[in-house]
């Protein structure tokens, strides 16, 4: 793993783009300062499956995520979606950012938020149908929050921020799924609705990709990992790749114990 | 007189200024809305600071060119040019060094004011500065407003809606989560310098009447204001227009219906004004609804808690509670609960099983969200639905004999 790492650093990397990849990133280096977050990092989405970016706090993952939205610029490197640049793909890509981006006391309703994901059927001066908020409410009810519809953000749970910020994804009705620690902080009934959301997109063929914290659940949840410490560690199915350790060498030192025990029995 | 100035009857120069103030005044009330949404109500101050050494910039080319150097038209394009030049400065700072936004926005403030201060002293060593009456552009000055003046300031404040309107979605989308804005594609840093630009708009059409020093509170006071009413943007956008507006439209006429109060200080007042209004007596975010709401709450808890001890058989020792519970009529000064208590209590102590079952239960969510150990159940679920969670429960417990 490490060799070929070594090996792909300083010369300019061929972009070999699989035909058929949601997503494919070439020697991706973004940095804040002058410390690199990610460092030539190659990534190969495989389509119609869920997959974990996982790596220890400050590895970049978020980063990652970023750069391949286009919001955080990258130094060098490329990222295609499906094939073709960002910009010409954007309609195919929805982004659930973390929860904590936001302010939750802006002056707005949960259908409010899950209507901005329908910006580009409304336009600039685009009238609200019946059928754009009907469409809002459906994506509502697959998270299970037609209930609170009407309420101002500010008065939500945790957990029940979270599943508004999928349903604002899901509005969007794209191809590829990027979300940033999606469960982290949330309520077992929203862990659950979550990733009831997302196996039912994976269901009808779409791509999942998450930032993911929880090592314990990585083997239930996803069919592939990424593990990243600033430099790609490991890449493939769980099965081959979730190992101790491809686990030690992103983690290092930093795995507690305690998740270290956990992992034993995960991975027994 | 009061009377007279809101009607309109101080002649042609008062209402002039009272349809010029509130036009514009319904520009920053909606432009400031967008401004305070995104966080970054205090960057008007630092452009509005630095439209004064484009003001006496403009005054001195026009005088050079021989031209009349208080031409209102070309006065207002040179402090646009160096408003622009103080947010361009104020964007490369947050941008490219490490300085903190508020930071930048001191420096820029101080230094373009000084700046233009330093000019307006040389202004008035020159021949034809003598009468330029620039200074008036610090604090506004309605006096000799022209029909020409309130053109302008009509038609700057019209195009102002305008554009706002066309833009008012992707704004709101940048103000409430910008990454997710910028991830769906949209321009932020064009979006974030087109609302500036606004900003900027407003400030220099609003020089003539408030000045460069107090146009910040109209394009913030009527925002915060109005935040105070509702939970939806769209909404607080429109009341901080009509607030915005009124203020203006108010201030102007009182300032006409005496001598010597001026314009723009009175208007701030005014809408200062409303804003204190708002601040206490709001419904939800209001001072007096919190206190109000507090203590409300702190009765329905002694309420409850006395009744649940009663249903349990405990004793009770508060004494706000014990009084309550007298009040109520539901015990006796012995502290013996009454029949209506002993029922009351029974009720309460079976709604608070009944919490427990929705509360465990992930279909009635939306409804376990509003438990607060107070509020009754019958508000939350319909009776078919207490039916069913009676069913869970099984025949009533706990009610002392």
């Amino acid at each position: 793993m490490t060799v070929e790492l070594a090996a792909s650093h300083g010369r300019r990397p061929e972009v070999v783009v699989p035909e058929n990849s949601p997503l494919t990133i070439r020697g991706l280096t973004v940095s804040y300062g002058h410390k690199p977050a990610v460092f030539s990092v190659d990534m190969t989405v495989m389509p119609g499956a869920m997959t974990a970016i996982i790596g220890p706090n400050g590895a970049g993952k978020s980063t990652l995520l970023k750069a391949a939205l286009g919001i955080a610029k990258p130094l060098s490197g490329q990222v295609r979606v499906f094939g073709k640049p960002l910009d010409r793909q954007r309609a195919r890509v929805a982004y659930v950012p973390q929860r904590a981006s936001v302010d939750w006391d802006f002056p707005t309703r949960v259908i409010d938020v899950v209507v901005m994901g329908l910006y580009r059927q409304l336009g600039l001066l685009g009238r609200l149908r019946a059928s754009h908020r009907a469409r809002a409410m459906e994506c509502l009810d697959r998270v299970g929050m037609t209930d609170f519809a009407d309420r101002q953000i500010g008065q939500l749970s945790g957990g029940q921020q979270q599943r508004v910020f999928l349903a604002r994804a899901l509005a969007q009705d794209a191809d590829l799924y990027l979300l940033d620690e999606p469960f982290a902080g949330v309520d077992a009934a929203t862990e659950k609705a979550i990733i009831g959301v997302l196996k039912s997109l994976r269901a009808e063929g779409r791509t999942v990709v998450a930032v993911h914290h929880d090592l314990a659940t990585v083997r239930d949840y996803f069919d592939n990992v990424f593990l990243i410490n600033a430099a790609k560690v490991a890449e493939g199915p769980v099965d081959t790749t979730f190992t101790a350790e491809n686990l030690q060498a992103a983690y290092g030192g930093r795995l507690a114990t305690a998740q270290v025990d956990q992992l034993a029995q995960v991975l027994a | 007189m009061i009377r007279d100035a809101l009607l309109l009857q101080l002649g042609y120069n008062a209402t002039l200024v009272a349809i010029g103030a509130t036009l514009l005044g319904v520009a920053a009330g909606v432009t400031g809305t967008f401004l305070f949404l995104r966080k970054r109500a205090l960057v008007s101050d630092a452009i509005s600071h630095a439209t004064l050494p484009g003001v006496c910039l403009a005054f001195i080319v026009m005088v050079a060119l021989g031209g009349d150097g208080r031409n209102l038209v070309g006065l207002l394009l040179g402090s646009a040019l160096s408003a622009w030049v103080g947010l361009l400065c104020l964007t490369w700072i947050v941008r490219n060094t490490r300085l903190a936004e508020d930071a930048a926005i001191g420096a820029v403030l101080s230094v373009f004011f000084g700046l233009g201060i330093v000019l307006l002293t040389v202004i008035q060593t020159m021949s034809s500065g003598r009468q330029a009456g620039l200074e008036s552009f610090l604090l506004g000055a309605t006096a000799g407003m022209l029909w020409a003046d309130a053109m302008v300031i009509a038609t700057g404040g019209a195009l102002t809606l305008l554009l706002i309107l066309l833009l008012r979605r992707p704004m709101t989308m940048v103000a409430f989560d910008p990454e997710y804005a910028a991830a769906r594609g949209l321009p932020v840093t064009w979006i974030d310098l087109a609302m500036m630009g606004l900003v900027m708009a407003v400030t220099v059409v609003g020089l003539k009447i408030v000045g460069l020093i107090l146009i910040v509170a109209l394009l913030i006071i009527p925002a915060v204001t109005a935040r105070f009413w509702t939970e939806r943007s769209d909404r607080v956008v429109l009341l901080s227009g009509l607030l915005g507006g009124l203020s203006c439209y108010v201030g102007a006429a009182l300032s006409a219906s005496a001598p010597n109060l001026p314009t723009g200080p009175i208007i701030v007042l005014v809408s200062f004004g409303f804003f204190a209004v708002s601040l206490f007596l709001a419904p939800s975010r209001g001072v007096l609804a919190a206190v109000l709401r507090h203590f409300r709450f702190q009765r329905r808890v002694h309420l409850r808690q006395g009744l649940l001890a009663l249903a349990q058989g405990q004793p009770i020792y508060e004494r706000l509670t014990n009084r309550l519970l007298r009040r109520a009529g539901l015990v006796r000064p012995d502290g013996v609960a009454t029949d209506k208590g002993r029922a009351r209590a029974a009720k309460a102590l079976r709604d608070e099983r009944r919490w427990q079952v929705i509360r465990a239960d992930q279909a009635y969510e939306a409804a376990a969200a509003l438990y607060d150990g107070l509020r009754d159940i019958e508000t939350v679920l319909t009776s078919d639905q207490i039916a069913e969670v009676d069913r869970t429960i099984g025949g009533p417990r706990g009610v002392p004999a």
